[in-house]
Order: C-alpha cells, then sequence, then structure tokens
C-alpha cells in the first residue's frame, strides 16, 4: 500500500501545468533554513491531495534539498552519514563519469548550480502565468522575511507552442515512455511492461530484488523519500535545424533525419511501427505509440538506429536487468520558442528536467554514464546518444540501411548541460521532521 | 587509448606495460564506483585473489559443476558480463587457501556491475564468494559493497598482450558468423 498522503506529487502525478520556476536556494545558517521551511511545506502537496484537488488547483510546489542542504538545516553528522556516497559527493564531483566534460563542465554551469552551498529547490508548477506570478511575489515576500535565505538563482518554465500536446524545443514529442508503479491502480499501457515495485523509486518500499535495505536513517526522514538528479539542459535549436537541412534534400527527408536521431517521429509515432513515414494519429494515441520492442521487431535497427535516442535511453528487450534501471522524468522546457523559419537568436531555451529514482548510482548515473556516453554501445564503437550525449565533433551517427548503411560523421552537440544537481525530495512528515530539527549548533 | 575506429588494430599484436597500482595516473576514466583499470590489448579484465574460510575447499568443486549446470542450461547466463574468458584457482600459501578468479572482458567491471551482483544473486552462482574471508554478508543488497571487495582484492596487471589486440568477443563472434555463412554460401554453389 503506497502511503499517498505522505509522498510529494511530483513522484506519481503530473500536473497540467503550461508554467512554472524553479528557485535554488542556499541556507546560511540551520534556523533561517528551517523558519523558511516552516513556512513553505505546508504548501508542498502529497499525491493524495493532488489526486483529490488536481482539477482546481492551479499551482503545485514540491521541495527538495542537497546533502549539504540537509546538513545546513541541521541534520546531524550521523544521520548523512546513512545517505549514498554519490548524493553525499553530489553531481559536480560525479562530472567526468557523467560525461559532463568540456563545454559541460560544471566551470560553465549557471545559475551557481555547481556551488557547494547550493541547498535546496523549489519548484513551482502553475498552471499559467498569472499564477505563477503571484506565486513568485508571494515566494519573495517569504524569502525576504527569513534573514539568512538566499535565492542563488531562478529558471521560469514555459511550455512551448503548439500548447496540445508537451514537446522539446526540437519539436520532439515528450512523456511517451514512463514506467508504471505497482499499487498506483494505473494502467499500464501496451509496450510499458508490467507495474514495477514501489522500491524502484520510492524509499521504503520492497523493489525488484526484495525488501527495502541500506536506507538512509532516522526512517521518518528517507521514508516515502526519493532522489532526483535534475539537468538543465540547452537545445541549440538553430544548429539542429542546420544540421537536417545540411542532411535532408527534402523537408521529408529532413524529417526522416531527425526521428532516426530520436527513433521517433517527431510526432511521437514510434519508427519501429512506422518505419517510412509519420504517422502523427498513432504518435499521439497512448495505446499504440508504445506497443513495440527491438529484439523480434528491429533487431538490426533498421527502423530505429541502434545508437538513437529512445533505444539507449530504454533498451527494452535489448537489455538485461531493465527492471532495475527505469527511471521517472518530470520537467519543462524553458526559454522562448524558436520559430521554424527564424535563425539561430543565440537565446538560452531548452528543458529543465528531474530524472527520480530510489538508487542515483543504479539508476541515473547507469542510463548516464552506459546508455549515453558509452561509445561503444550496441558496439558502436564510435557513437554517443546523438541528442543529449557529450559531443566534441568527432563522432559519428549510423543509419543502418539497405543495401548500404548511412554514417554520418562529426555529429555536432545538439544540446549542452548548464547546470545540474541531486536533491533528496523527503516525504511530506520528512518535510515536517526537517523543519523542527532541534537546532544543534 | 587506440582508436578504436581503426579497422585494422587487430592485426598487430600488442603489449602494454602497465604503471604500478594498475593505473595510467594521466589517462584516469572515472566510473561510477571509482577509478576504471585501464583497458589493454587484452581487453578489460581482473584478477581477483582472496582467502578462502579455512576448510571450504569442497564448496569450491561443488560450485564448478554448478556453475558448468547453470551455463550448459541456459547458454546466456552470463552475456551481460560481455566475457571472452573467466578462469577459477585455488591454491595454497604456507597451508592456507587462496582463491583466484580471473576474467576477461569487453567492458570495465563498473559498467555492469550490479547486473552481475544480479546475475550472482538470481542464479544461485553465489556460494563462492561467500566462502572468501571478509566477503560483505549483506552484497545482495548492497552493490557498493561487493564491488568494494572486488576492488580491494583485484591485484593490476603489470603487463597484458593481445594477439587481437582490442577485439571484442562479439565482434569475434560476429567474424566466425560471417565465415560460417560464407562456407555454407560456397558449398551452396558446388
Amino acid at each position: 500500500m503506497l502511503e499517498n498522503e505522505d509522498i510529494q506529487h511530483i513522484l506519481l502525478a503530473r500536473t497540467p501545468a503550461l508554467t512554472g520556476r524553479y528557485e535554488f536556494l542556499s541556507f546560511r545558517n540551520a534556523a533561517c533554513g528551517r523558519a523558511w521551511l516552516s513556512a513553505i511545506c505546508e504548501k508542498a502537496q502529497s499525491v493524495a491531495e493532488v489526486m483529490a484537488s488536481v482539477e482546481k488547483d492551479k499551482r503545485w510546489v514540491t521541495l527538495a534539498f542537497t546533502w549539504n542542504g540537509l546538513r545546513a538545516l541541521g541534520v546531524d553528522e550521523g544521520s548523512l552519514a546513512t545517505f549514498p556516497e554519490e548524493f553525499k559527493q553530489g553531481m559536480v564531483a560525479r562530472a567526468e563519469m557523467l560525461g559532463d566534460t568540456g563545454r559541460n563542465h560544471p566551470d560553465n554551469w549557471v545559475g551557481g548550480l555547481a556551488r557547494s552551498d547550493l541547498h535546496a529547490i523549489a519548484i513551482l508548477f502553475a498552471r499559467d502565468a498569472t499564477e505563477r506570478s503571484r506565486c513568485q511575489v508571494e515566494h519573495a515576500n517569504l524569502v525576504a522575511r527569513c534573514e539568512g535565505v538566499e535565492v542563488l538563482s531562478t529558471l521560469d518554465l514555459e511550455a512551448t507552442p503548439p500548447f496540445d500536446y508537451a514537446h522539446d524545443h526540437f519539436g520532439y514529442r515528450d512523456r511517451l515512455s514512463q514506467p508504471v508503479i505497482e499499487g498506483t491502480g494505473e494502467v499500464p499501457t501496451p509496450g510499458t511492461g508490467a507495474p514495477l515495485k514501489p522500491g524502484e523509486f520510492i524509499l521504503g518500499y520492497p523493489d525488484e530484488d526484495g525488501p527495502p535495505a541500506n536506507l538512509p536513517q532516522p526512517e521518518i526522514l528517507s521514508r516515502n523519500g526519493s532522489y532526483m538528479a535534475y539537468r538543465r539542459l540547452e537545445e541549440h535549436v538553430g544548429k539542429f535545424r542546420d544540421f537536417l537541412r545540411e542532411h535532408g534534400k527534402t523537408p521529408a527527408e529532413q524529417e526522416l533525419i531527425a526521428a532516426k536521431l530520436m527513433g521517433r517521429w517527431r510526432s511521437g509515432a514510434p519508427l519501429v511501427l512506422a518505419p517510412d513515414k509519420d504517422d502523427p494519429a498513432l504518435g499521439a494515441d497512448p495505446h499504440r505509440n508504445n506497443d513495440f520492442n527491438y529484439k523480434q521487431m528491429d533487431p538490426h535497427g533498421y527502423a530505429v538506429p541502434l545508437g538513437s535516442h529512445i533505444r539507449r535511453m530504454n533498451p527494452r528487450d535489448t537489455a538485461h536487468n531493465m527492471n532495475r534501471r527505469r527511471m521517472i522524468r518530470r520537467g519543462a522546457t524553458y526559454g522562448p520558442h524558436l520559430p521554424e523559419d527564424a535563425p539561430e537568436d543565440g537565446v538560452e531555451r531548452g528543458i529543465a528536467a528531474f530524472v527520480i529514482c530510489a538508487s542515483l548510482i543504479r539508476q541515473f548515473e547507469f542510463a548516464q554514464n552506459v546508455w549515453t556516453n558509452d561509445r561503444n554501445f550496441h558496439e558502436l564503437g564510435n557513437e554517443r546518444d546523438p541528442i543529449i550525449g557529450t559531443h566534441d565533433g568527432t563522432l559519428e551517427f549510423k543509419i543502418p540501411k539497405r543495401p548500404i548503411r548511412k554514417k554520418i560523421t562529426g555529429l555536432p552537440a545538439f544540446t549542452t548541460v548548464k547546470g545540474g544537481a541531486y536533491f533528496f525530495l523527503p516525504g511530506i512528515k520528512a518535510l515536517r521532521h526537517l523543519a523542527t530539527l532541534n537546532d544543534v549548533r | 587509448m587506440p582508436d578504436r575506429s581503426k579497422q585494422d588494430v587487430w592485426t598487430k599484436p600488442a603489449a602494454m606495460a602497465i604503471p604500478e597500482g594498475g593505473f595510467f595516473k594521466d589517462k584516469l576514466e572515472q566510473g561510477r564506483y571509482g577509478p576504471i583499470f585501464p583497458k589493454t590489448p587484452a581487453c578489460y579484465g581482473f584478477s581477483i585473489i582472496a582467502k578462502i574460510i579455512p576448510g571450504r575447499e569442497p564448496v569450491f568443486y561443488e560450485y564448478a559443476k554448478n556453475i558448468e549446470k547453470a551455463v550448459a542450461g541456459q547458454p546466456d547466463v552470463l552475456a551481460v558480463l560481455k566475457l571472452h574468458y573467466l578462469r577459477w584457482n585455488l591454491f595454497d600459501i604456507n597451508g592456507e587457501t587462496y582463491f583466484q578468479y580471473m576474467g576477461i572482458f569487453d567492458t570495465d567491471f563498473d559498467k555492469y556491475t550490479e547486473d552481475a551482483v544480479a546475475i550472482f544473486a538470481a542464479s544461485g552462482l553465489n556460494t563462492v564468494f561467500e566462502n572468501l574471508e571478509g566477503f560483505p554478508k549483506d552484497w545482495k543488497t548492497n552493490a557498493a559493497a561487493f564491488i568494494k571487495f572486488v576492488r580491494d582484492h583485484h591485484r593490476p596487471s603489470f603487463l597484458e598482450y593481445g594477439e587481437y589486440p582490442f577485439v571484442s568477443a562479439d565482434e569475434i563472434k560476429k567474424a566466425l558468423q560471417l565465415k560460417a555463412a560464407f562456407s555454407n554460401m560456397l558449398d551452396q554453389m558446388q
């Protein structure tokens, strides 16, 4: 039985938000941090609350903390030591292994995200811009009342047009393949796989391997919590479109190149099911758009290239222990839409997303280290994920084709990591526990 | 690191001297569980050497039969480890029995370490490690402890040689498949 009233909603619930804002915070002392948390923690909605009132609510708040942030709030050293090593180190220390090198290196990150005094994130999703402004003012007032709480940076989120479905700045439909968790009552769409044990995503529950183990202590702090890997990924839309034009003579050819990089047409239609021609109705149909595998349906990658993004992010039946590698993705786009006929304007735009999982090292870091950036994934030899991999222009992308494959050399970087952090996402009771810790200093 | 996109690397036998400690300090690559031991002309590999709990020798011989049976029953049981070869030895020093586990494989061990632990746990291949001194009792739920044991007991090579360097097991299998298909085709053309 999931304790929905104690789990922060972001873990299990999608909200009808078209806009939002992330605020990154630092606490100069424990008392001020706890004063801020005491005031705001009642606004963080649980899964149960959102399920009951999502239709009338206008805004949704999520709170999470770095390891340094937990210490800044006054969590004692004994408790801090029980958190997993990768979370303690933080994303900056893990940069090389994650592939955050070159232009993606933390030295080039923005918003103070690489700072060791990044302590917390307040995530706001809002139904519209008016509600966001109202919340923004309210939060600014709260911060002003809590002397010693500093806003390191903020990021405004905007959906990109057209607004009738979620997609990124490149135009790819998003939110297509998400795992389903046992006990939520959600019925997996065809191709999604059986519901997974909650412990894969929520601390304190059995996972695919058995009963919970090695949880951070005390239990009240970890129960119903999770980890979030935050990634701010700039999308170079102008460069992406130039690339498509360079490698496709006609709009149809360009669409096919875009589809081959992703493994789906931009409509969301999977190449395995629609190899030659886009099928927007298929892309929009959740009962069909995820219903495929690779081993039987496309073993050699003639439809979906072996190195394409979706094949790396979810190898389905071509990887071992897939149930131990799944992740929940949340987030939104930021920055202005670049109209189709406009030249690159140099303005930063991209995706600001969270990967939510019970083990950063086993789930997020594995995906990043092996699936995204292993040059030899599927024996490809000299490739990385064409969309989110680390690129310096020396790698290639191979598109299996009869009679002769197409090999694109010198693949450019379509995205740049502009920041990131590891956060612990406490349960609702844990937020209250943190807010009322005795000041030991 | 050699440019593996060059198609003919395998034609030139190569040896690599490895510094004390097992790493090239200037080319250190980080894995999820720590620095990665370098790829050599003999691919990736490890040599784990550990003392066994006294009197447990018979368990090891029993274990060998179990592995034989497991692989015969499900030939791809170890596929995730991307192995070429594994060798297990027992030997003694001053009357105490030691265990050596040498593997040659195509991916650094960190990459698939949880999958490796999962295989051991799921297929009952576990017993032999549990007979080593200092092996973590909670290894099934604590991949980090398992990998620490492996790292602590790995004795890195100081020299490795490959007659056909840097070739992966998958590439060898593909080449043999191609050869078989080609001979088959020639036979059919007779």
